[in-house]
Formats: C-alpha cells, sequence, structure tokens
C-alpha cells in the first residue's frame, strides 16, 4: 500500500473520536466497510472495521500511544490490498506486506517506527520482461503475457488481471522494466503491467477446484510414511507449547517439494523468525540447490508486533500463495500459529464489546477459520493452468487440551491432522507427532501416486506398520500393570519390533544434516528392513529361540542408524542380509 | 498544561475525568487530592469529552474535587549508566537515600517492537553453573527462559544462583574483572514480600553483585497497578545499558504472575469481556511486549537476557499465566515441589523443561562436540528411569529385566550426582558433561543409541575406575 494517490475530497476524511488500544473510533469519516484509513497525525495506517451512523470503528495496525481526539483520519477508499509482482520471493513483510528490510532502512533503527510506508514491491527495480504473446493474439483475463526471471529457481509469470476483460494484443515488447510500466497494450485500452493489487480478504478467482492426487511429500518420515498430505490439502498442528511445532514448520518448509513456500509467521517469536531469516539464504533448495530463500516469501508478525497487522498477515499470506499458483505453481503456505490469529480477532472483537462466543472468541471464529482454510486446493486456474495452494496451520491450544474452540473449529476443516505430544516431547521422541491420534483422509487418492513412484506394496506396508504400532498399545497397558516379562514371547517380539517401528522410523532428528531429510524411497527401505527383521525374528521364534536370545542379536540395533546414511541403499542391503545371517544361524 | 476539577467517577483503580482537549492515548496523568497528595495515573482511553485515567498508587483519597493535570506525555523512564548499583520503587524512584540521578536520556516505557530482520539469532552459550541448566536446557544471550515455580519452591535462590554464576567462558580467558564488568543484572520485584526482597538484596550486598545491578523494587504492599508499569521500566532500562552501552544484561522478573493479577484487576475494573479465568483478552499480547524485549540486535554489542519467575498457582502448567508465557518465551525451567521435597538443591525437574535455543548454542567450538548426543541420551534414559518407577511400585524390582534396574538406577543417580549440586556449587560445563558420561556409563553400551559411536569410543567409562566423579557414590 502506498499512500501517495489519495486525493479524494476532503469530505471523505473524519477526526478521531476515541482511542482505545488499537481500536479507533472516527466521526464524519465516510468509508466502506474494510477500507484502509491513515489514523491521527502520523497517518498510521488502519482498516474500517464497524460503521454505525457518523461513528466509523477502526483497527490500527500501529501503537497507538500518544494518539487523541480530534486527530485527523484520512481515507483512501481502497480495501487493505497486496502489491503483487516480481519481488515477493526473497523478501520479508509484516502483517500488511511492508517489507521489513526496507523498513529498517527508512527508519535507521532497529525498532519499528510509527507512520512508515513502504509500498510490498520494490516498484522501481528493473526486471528482464520476456513477452509470451505476439500483436494480435487474443487474450483473456488471467492469461499468461510474459515472463521475468524473479529469482534463480522461480520464472514469474506476468499475467492480464482477473477483473480486465482482456482482447487482442496491440503492443509486446520484450526488455528492462519497473513493474508500474506497462508491458502488454491490448486493443481496447487495457494496459498489463507486472503489478497487481489485490485486496487480502478476497480469494482470487480460479475456474475449477479438483481432488488433489498428489502428495507434498516432506521428507519427514511420520509424515509422507503415515500421514501423509496432499498438494492442495489442509492440514493442522496442534499441539502444546514444547511439543515441536515450529520446528515442523520449518521442516516442511525446508523440504516439502513446493515450488513456492509462504511462511506466515503471526504471533510468535522475534528470534524464530530471525533464524528463518538467518538460516534459508544459506540453505538448500533440494529440488535444485539452489538457495531456499529464492522460493521463500516470509511474513513475520511477531508477537510483540500491533495485533491488528496480526489479524491480517494470514490474509496476506494466502493472497501470495493464490498469486503463484495463478501462475501454475504448487504453494505450500505455513501458518505459525493460527491460534495467535485467533486471539487476535478476540482481542479486537472484545474492544468492539461484540457479544462474545466460547471462550471469547468471536462467534464468527468458525467462518473465519473454514474461509481462509477453503482457500486452499488443486486448482485448475482461470488462465487453464493447474496450480495448488497447501495450507498447513499450527494451532496453540491453551494448556495442550484440544477441546478448545481453535482445535475444533479447525479440525472441522482440515483433513489431515498431526497431533503434536507433550509425553512424547519430553522424552525427546521427535517429531513428537502422536500416531494413535493423528490422521490423514488423503491416504488413499494419494497411495497410487506412492504405489507408482517408490514402491507397489507401499499402502501394505504402511498398513502392517500402522497394527504393529496399534497391537503395541495395547500390550503396553498390560506391560504397565504385570511388567513385560510376563508377556509371552511372541508378544514380547511384538513390543520389540514395535521399538524399532518408534526410535528408528518415527523419530527423525532435525537437527542431523542426512536424517533432517528422508526422501520418500529411504523412508520406504528403513520401514522394509524393520519388517524384515520382524519376519525372520518370527520365524527364528516359532522354530524355537528363545526370544530373549533374538532382541539381544548385535545386527538389529543398526536400523536406528540408518537415518543417519548417506548411502543408505548400500548400508540397507548389508543390514538386512546380516539380520537374516545372524537370526537363522540361532536355529 | 490544563487542570480540570472534572471527576466524574471513581472506580477501583479507575477514575474518569471530563476534559475539554485532546488527550492522547496511554499519557501520563497527575492527579493532586485535597490532602496535597499528588498520585500519577495514565490515560487507558480517550475519547472527545471524557477519560479513563489509572492511577498507579490506588485511588484511595481522591474525591470529585481532586485536581487532574494531564502531561502530555506518555510515560518515560531517565536512563543513564549510573543507575547501575541503585534501588528504585516500582515506578522508578530511588529509594536508597542515593545521590539524585541525573539522566541522559529520557525513553518511552512502552518499547518498541524489534524489526525481526534487525535481530540476530541468539547462539553465545551463557554458563550458569547449574548442570541441569548447562547440560540439558542451555540458556543463550539474547533467550526469555522463565522459571515456572509454585508457591513455597526455592525459585529466588536458583535465580540468585543463576544471577550470581552466570558468565560467558570466551570472555573468562579474554581477561581481568574490567571484561566482566560489561556483565549486568536488573532486577524487577512485583508484588513479592518484603522478606523475599531482604534475600535478594541481601545476596547482592553479599556477593557486591549490587554495583553492577538495578535493583526496581514493587512489594506486596505496594500498589498493584504500578506493578503494570514496573516491568516496563525495567526493561526500557536494560534495552538502554544492552544496545546503547553494550552491556550484557541479565533480567530477572519477579513475580509474573503478581503482574498478571494487576492485569486481571484493571481489566475487571473497565469491564472488559474477560477471557480465560478472567484474564484479559489481550493478556497474550500484553506479556509478549514484555518478554519480546530480550535478544539481541545486528551490529550491536549488548544482549538482553530474560529469567522471568512465575508461581504456577495451584502448581498447574495450563493456567493462562504459565500456558501464555510457554507460547512466548524460550522454553521453561520447571521448579518441582517433588524433588523439593526430596531435598534436591535446585529441584529442578528437567523433563518438562526445555531450551529452544540450545540446539544452536551447543556443540563443537560452543560447549563441546558431544554436548547434544549426550543430552539427548540422558533425557531418554531418565526418562525410561522415570516411566519405570511406577511400575516399580507394583511390580518390585525383581520382576524387571536387569536393563530395566539399570535404568532405575541410572535416574536414582541423575538426580542425586547430576541435579542435586547444591545452590552454592558452581559446575563449568565440562564438569557437567563428564558427570553426564559417569551416569551414561552405567548402561551399557549398545543402549546408548543416541550417541555417535565416535563420542562412545573416546568418553564411554568401561570400568568403573575411570568413572571421574562417581568413584565414591554407592
Amino acid at each position: 500500500m502506498s499512500k501517495a494517490d489519495t486525493t479524494d475530497a476532503e469530505t471523505d476524511n473524519g477526526v478521531i473520536q476515541s482511542v482505545s488500544g488499537p481500536v479507533v473510533t472516527a466521526r464524519d469519516l465516510n468509508a466502506r466497510m474494510n477500507d484502509v484509513v491513515y489514523v491521527g497525525d502520523e497517518g498510521l495506517m488502519g482498516e474500517v472495521i464497524e460503521i454505525e451512523g457518523d461513528l466509523t470503528t477502526v483497527q490500527v495496525y500501529e501503537e497507538t500511544s500518544g494518539v487523541g481526539p480530534g486527530e485527523p483520519v484520512e481515507n483512501t477508499g481502497e480495501p487493505l490490498s497486496v502489491d503483487l509482482g516480481p519481488g515477493m520471493l526473497d523478501a520479508i513483510y509484516d502483517g500488511v506486506q511492508r517489507p521489513l528490510d526496507v523498513l529498517e532502512g527508512k527508519m535507521g533503527s532497529p525498532y519499528l517506527d510509527r507512520g512508515v510506508d513502504a509500498p510490498g514491491i520494490d516498484l522501481e527495480e528493473k526486471w528482464e520482461f520476456e513477452p509470451e504473446v505476439e500483436e494480435g493474439d487474443v487474450v483473456e483475463p488471467g492469461d499468461i503475457v510474459g515472463v521475468v526471471e524473479e529469482t534463480v529457481t522461480i520464472d514469474h509469470k506476468v499475467m492480464v488481471p482477473p477483473d480486465y476483460e482482456g482482447g487482442e494484443v496491440v503492443a509486446a515488447e520484450a526488455g528492462s522494466f519497473d513493474v508500474t510500466e506497462t508491458v502488454v497494450e491490448l486493443d481496447n485500452g487495457e494496459e498489463v503491467s507486472m503489478h497487481q493489487e489485490w485486496p487480502v480478504r478476497e480469494a482470487r478467482p480460479a475456474n475449477d477446484k479438483k481432488t488433489p492426487r498428489t502428495p507434498l511429500v516432506s521428507g519427514q518420515r511420520i509424515l509422507d510414511g503415515l500421514f501423509p498430505i496432499a498438494k492442495g490439502g489442509t492440514a493442522a498442528i496442534p499441539g502444546p507449547f514444547g511439543s515441536g511445532k515450529t520446528v515442523t514448520q520449518h521442516q516442511l518448509a525446508k523440504y516439502a517439494d513446493a515450488d513456492i513456500i509462504v511462511y506466515v509467521g503471526c504471533g510468535e517469536r522475534g528470534n524464530e523468525m530471525t533464524e528463518v531469516i538467518e538460516d534459508f539464504p544459506e540453505l538448500e533448495d533440494p529440488a535444485n540447490g539452489n538457495p531456499l530463500m529464492a522460493r521463500t516469501s516470509l511474513i513475520a508478525n511477531t508477537s510483540n508486533m500491533p495485533v491488528a497487522a496480526r489479524e491480517s498477515c494470514i490474509y496476506t499470506g494466502i493472497t501470495i500463495a493464490e498469486y503463484y499458483r495463478d501462475m501454475g505453481y504448487d504453494v505450500a503456505l505455513m501458518a505459525d500459529s493460527t491460534s495467535r490469529w485467533a486471539e487476535a480477532m478476540r482481542e479486537i472483537s472484545s474492544r468492539l464489546e461484540e457479544m462474545p462466543g466460547e471462550e471469547g472468541y468471536p462467534a464468527y471464529l468458525a467462518a473465519r477459520l473454514a474461509q481462509f482454510y477453503e482457500r486452499a486446493g488443486y486448482f485448475e486456474n482461470i488462465n487453464g493452468t493447474e496450480g495448488s495452494v497447501s495450507a498447513i496451520g499450527a494451532v496453540s491450544p491453551p494448556g495442550g487440551d484440544f477441546s478448545e474452540p481453535v482445535t475444533q473449529n479447525t479440525l472441522r476443516i482440515v483433513k489431515t491432522f498431526w497431533a503434536l505430544d507433550a509425553d512424547l516431547a519430553e522424552r525427546r521422541h521427535f517429531p513428537s507427532i502422536n500416531w494413535n491420534e493423528s490422521y490423514s483422509l488423503y491416504k488413499d487418492q494419494l497411495d497410487p501416486w506412492f504405489e507408482d513412484e517408490v514402491a507397489d506394496d507401499w499402502a501394505e506396508r504402511r498398513q502392517w506398520a500402522v497394527d504393529v504400532l496399534d497391537e503395541e498399545t495395547e500390550l503396553q497397558e498390560i506391560v504397565q500393570l504385570v511388567g513385560k516379562d510376563a508377556l509371552p514371547d511372541d508378544q514380547q517380539l511384538t513390543l520389540e519390533v514395535a521399538r524399532y517401528l518408534r526410535e528408528a522410523y518415527l523419530q527423525q532428528n532435525a537437527f542431523h544434516p542426512v536424517d533432517t531429510f528422508c526422501p520418500p524411497e529411504k523412508t520406504y527401505l528403513m520401514l522394509t528392513t524393520i519388517q524384515k527383521f520382524n519376519d525372520e525374528a518370527f520365524d527364528a521364534l516359532d522354530a524355537g529361540v528363545p526370544v530373549e536370545e533374538i532382541v539381544d542379536t548385535e545386527a538389529a540395533p543398526r536400523i536406528n542408524r540408518i537415518g543417519v546414511q548417506e548411502d543408505y541403499e548400500e548400508y540397507v542391503e548389508d543390514l538386512k542380509a546380516e539380520i537374516t545371517e545372524e537370526l537363522r544361524s540361532l536355529y | 498544561m490544563k487542570e480540570y476539577q472534572t471527576i466524574t467517577e471513581i472506580s477501583g483503580p479507575l477514575v474518569y475525568a471530563e476534559v475539554d482537549e485532546a488527550i492522547g492515548y496511554d499519557e501520563i496523568v497527575e492527579i493532586e487530592t485535597a490532602q496535597g497528595e499528588t498520585l500519577r495515573g495514565q490515560v487507558l482511553e480517550s475519547s472527545e469529552d471524557v477519560v479513563a485515567i489509572q492511577v498507579f498508587e490506588g485511588t484511595s483519597g481522591i474525591d470529585r474535587d481532586a485536581s487532574v493535570r494531564f502531561l502530555g506525555e506518555t510515560m518515560k523512564m531517565p536512563v543513564t549508566e549510573d543507575l547501575l548499583g541503585r534501588v528504585l520503587d516500582g515506578s522508578g524512584r530511588p529509594i536508597d537515600d542515593g545521590p539524585e540521578i541525573v539522566p541522559e536520556e529520557r525513553q518511552d516505557i512502552v518499547g518498541a517492537a524489534i524489526n525481526p530482520y534487525s535481530r540476530e539469532y541468539p547462539e553465545e552459550f551463557i554458563e550458569t553453573g547449574v548442570s541441569a541448566i548447562d547440560g540439558m536446557n542451555t540458556l543463550v544471550r539474547g533467550q526469555k527462559l522463565p522459571i515456572f515455580s509454585s508457591s513455597g519452591q526455592p525459585h529466588s535462590e536458583l535465580a540468585m544462583q543463576i544471577a550470581r554464576q552466570a558468565s560467558v567462558p570466551e570472555e573468562e580467558e579474554g581477561g581481568d574483572d574490567e571484561e566482566g564488568s560489561e556483565f549486568a543484572v536488573i532486577f524487577g520485584a512485583m508484588g513479592i514480600t518484603q522478606e523475599e526482597a531482604n534475600e535478594f538484596m541481601e545476596d547482592f550486598e553479599r556477593t557486591g553483585a549490587l554495583e553492577r545491578s538495578v535493583v526496581f523494587m514493587n512489594l506486596a504492599d505496594d500498589p498493584a497497578v504500578e506493578r503494570t508499569v514496573t516491568p516496563r521500566m525495567v526493561l526500557t532500562t536494560a534495552e538502554y545499558l544492552a544496545f546503547e552501552k553494550d552491556y550484557h544484561v541479565l533480567v530477572i522478573l519477579t513475580d509474573m504472575t503478581n503482574y498478571c493479577e494487576a492485569l486481571r484487576e484493571i481489566g475487571a475494573a473497565r469491564e472488559e469481556v474477560p477471557g480465560r479465568r478472567g484474564y484479559p483478552g489481550y493478556m497474550y499480547t500484553d506479556l509478549a511486549q514484555l518478554y519480546e524485549r530480550a535478544g539481541r540486535i545486528k551490529g550491536r554489542e549488548g544482549s538482553v537476557t530474560q529469567i522471568p519467575i512465575l508461581t504456577m498457582p495451584g502448581d498447574d502448567d495450563t493456567h493462562p499465566i504459565p500456558d501464555l508465557t510457554g507460547y512466548i518465551t524460550e522454553g521453561q525451567i520447571y521448579v518441582d515441589p517433588d524433588l523439593n521435597s526430596q531435598g534436591l538443591q535446585p529441584p529442578i525437574n528437567v523433563l518438562p523443561s526445555l531450551s529452544r535455543l540450545m540446539d544452536d548454542g551447543i556443540g563443537e567450538g560452543l560447549t563441546r562436540a558431544d554436548h547434544a548426543d549426550v543430552k539427548d541420551q540422558m533425557f531418554a534414559a531418565y526418562a525410561e528411569g522415570e516411566d519405570l518407577r511406577d511400575l516399580v511400585n507394583i511390580v518390585g524390582r525383581e520382576a524387571l529385566s536387569e536393563l530395566d534396574n539399570k535404568y532405575l538406577d541410572f535416574a536414582d543417580a541423575f538426580e542425586s550426582e547430576f541435579i542435586d549440586q547444591g545452590f552454592e556449587t558452581n559446575r563449568d560445563i565440562d564438569e557437567t558433561l563428564s558427570i553426564g558420561w559417569d551416569l551414561l556409563s552405567m548402561l551399557p553400551k549398545d543402549a546408548l543409541n543416541r550417541i555417535d559411536e565416535e563420542f562412545i569410543e573416546e568418553h564411554y567409562r568401561e570400568d568403573d575406575s575411570e568413572r571421574e566423579v562417581l568413584e565414591a557414590a554407592d
């Protein structure tokens, strides 16, 4: 947003009537709902959220200390919008798309000052535009008219804005342009530039939403192996503090095989965002070795930044995601955390003295959550390309209690549920995703892909693992009462197999250079190794070998080290042979 | 500056007055009572004709004839390096009979948010000399790591021990006390008792720490509303010393529970819609505005490290205060009543404790290459031992396997040797890890599945005589 082009008649502007934290009411302001306004002498950015008679209520995206009645409120007449165009990747924004690096320079201070504004994309930077249409071609809204190389990884497609009429191209030239210059002219006088604006609270149009059938491969064994998410799918990661939500989100942002990552740090820790800002430029994209930032757009509205901007950051993020989807890319959006977003809604709502719903949250909480997750999906775009937005939201339930409104309303919408567990985290079982509580409703529609790309028996093997883990859960209840040694031999052996599943397969060390990313092939081979041990061990047991001897073998514990092997194929091959040999030698 | 005698309503800590000029939100107010007493307050809500004022000292003595003056500015903290060694009240006024403080600057106490882009990621290890922290939940410069405790626990002793012993290993090599003096402690007391305050003060004086400290005292009988400004005063001073005077500042805030109670009191007086358990819905944001003032900034020498202490009502960590705190801070240290009653000093329960910034603050060049693996293995082994304790109560030790018995022994030894070091003992990181290896060597080698084989070769004690510290144990 830039405030230069606010030339409206003075009658549209009003004066402040009262101030209470981020909520300001203004008199005589002639505005529509959700218009952006500039509040006070310092011109703090705000948004109209309620109109009653000649009183207009505004939520202000900046700190309001010292602002008083009588100061002016200026209306832009425009809804809250983001600037879309090349330059959004490798950028870091606050909740209303102000670039934080630019703000640092403009403010000349490490602190976020007030009343400073900057456009979301650099309006002066020159890009090499390569047209993909010629004079005489007919283009429609959404059509791609050319490309610019935005980063080493991503070609940015320049599209006819969806609200244009379209027509015949009368001029299209290659060359170096900034984002405001016209690159393609149409016969009806419409001019296409590389820059579009789009209101954040409105979904960008698409032709059709399709059933997603390709997995978003994350390189995390428990996710790919047991609870996969589809490209265009939705997932929730709820968990109490300290259970590893943020690490899981970071792992997805680093290793998920999406073309574009939009990472929204919504009301979270400053140091965590700094970690992302420092780490991502140095990390390699596992797909092509380019810097990870070349495919990433960061939105950082930390917990101490203004609460109203926290409310809007989720929308800013998903609008950027939709824009890249329109180009035909697979986009993954991580929102950490949607609970902070819901709390921002609650805070604003209570300042408006709205009648509260459950636990003080506004009655429209469920609707807002649903609207957000509905903007994800696998789409056929209006220009005919196919693209997807996957939305993965962390949820921070108070006291880790999943029955609270944000978790419950989220679970009604999302199709993948990765439940983080404080007990697992406490014993440093990471990722601490509880395999009994989590689920993925995409499993069946994604199995064909895994069977084609990885192995025919992918689904069967997974089911075997799930069965063993289920059985273990039941057996553990008995063990808690009578001790392990009281169990029959075959059940003791099942516990041993389940232990390998838990310790080798389900656990994964995000901080180990090799183990941090596990391709599906490796995930599969690890599972087959454990199953190999299972089969051989039960054969040995049937042949009369005591369970203690089987448990004491030397080869099997090396299953725990598959994760850290770079040349895992050879290692697994050898290990399987050794396990077989050793166990068979017992009888 | 106009004076008004237009008070229309007095309710709890709030005063409403009619005005005929624009008054800024958060502005400072002085109220003079008929008895000539001057009280200070802050504008909570401002509209064209009436303002709501929150009075720090409480509203008793105010009547409708009291006069109200608006100072035309938001609350400021006078800051200067000379604050070191001084004792101030909860509003930043000296109470130690020392000379008047001549401020170098007056800074707004509502600190602006640090631009995440300007932050520097904290990864410098702070050696606290406490094994349960250094070894298992390492503190780094610029971190905010609260102590979750409950009433009657020795959290103050722990905080004092950290304040006394905290150092950064590299610096010690660098030189003498001159270097060390860059370290400063700012202590913010909110609603603690005079006795507790005395303990801290005596400890500061005994160890000579006072001269590198600034103490803010809001005691239990001081006005509750003042507690909402005390931590902001503390942190404004901390930021000044850290980012303008290059100090490494350790901020201890105690007790955050009292701070939150004060927030609730104001919320209730304003008839706001309450969130969970009557605490205001904006408490997360409010707490974040305090805790997020910890950190490091690119291009600045100093750092602000926070150790807030909070007593969990009913030792319940799902209570809104610890819960919201845990979501903002970078981990937490649990003080455990059971361990305390067993006489462990400090009674830290490492299992639910966590330091989020640990992984980047330890390892080769920072602490020791084997640190991460040792920590992981000890967590797993202690958790295993803890689980088995429940079982042992039912079936007895004889029914357990040999390995399970070793885990039980490990858990006992972990508590008695590793955790229970006493409040006066200062262990360096090598000693902490060495004790860790002594303990891990109680377990068979192939049970150490989280440690790199290389480190097992190097450190595993094959027989008891190699154990460095535990020789005399049992």
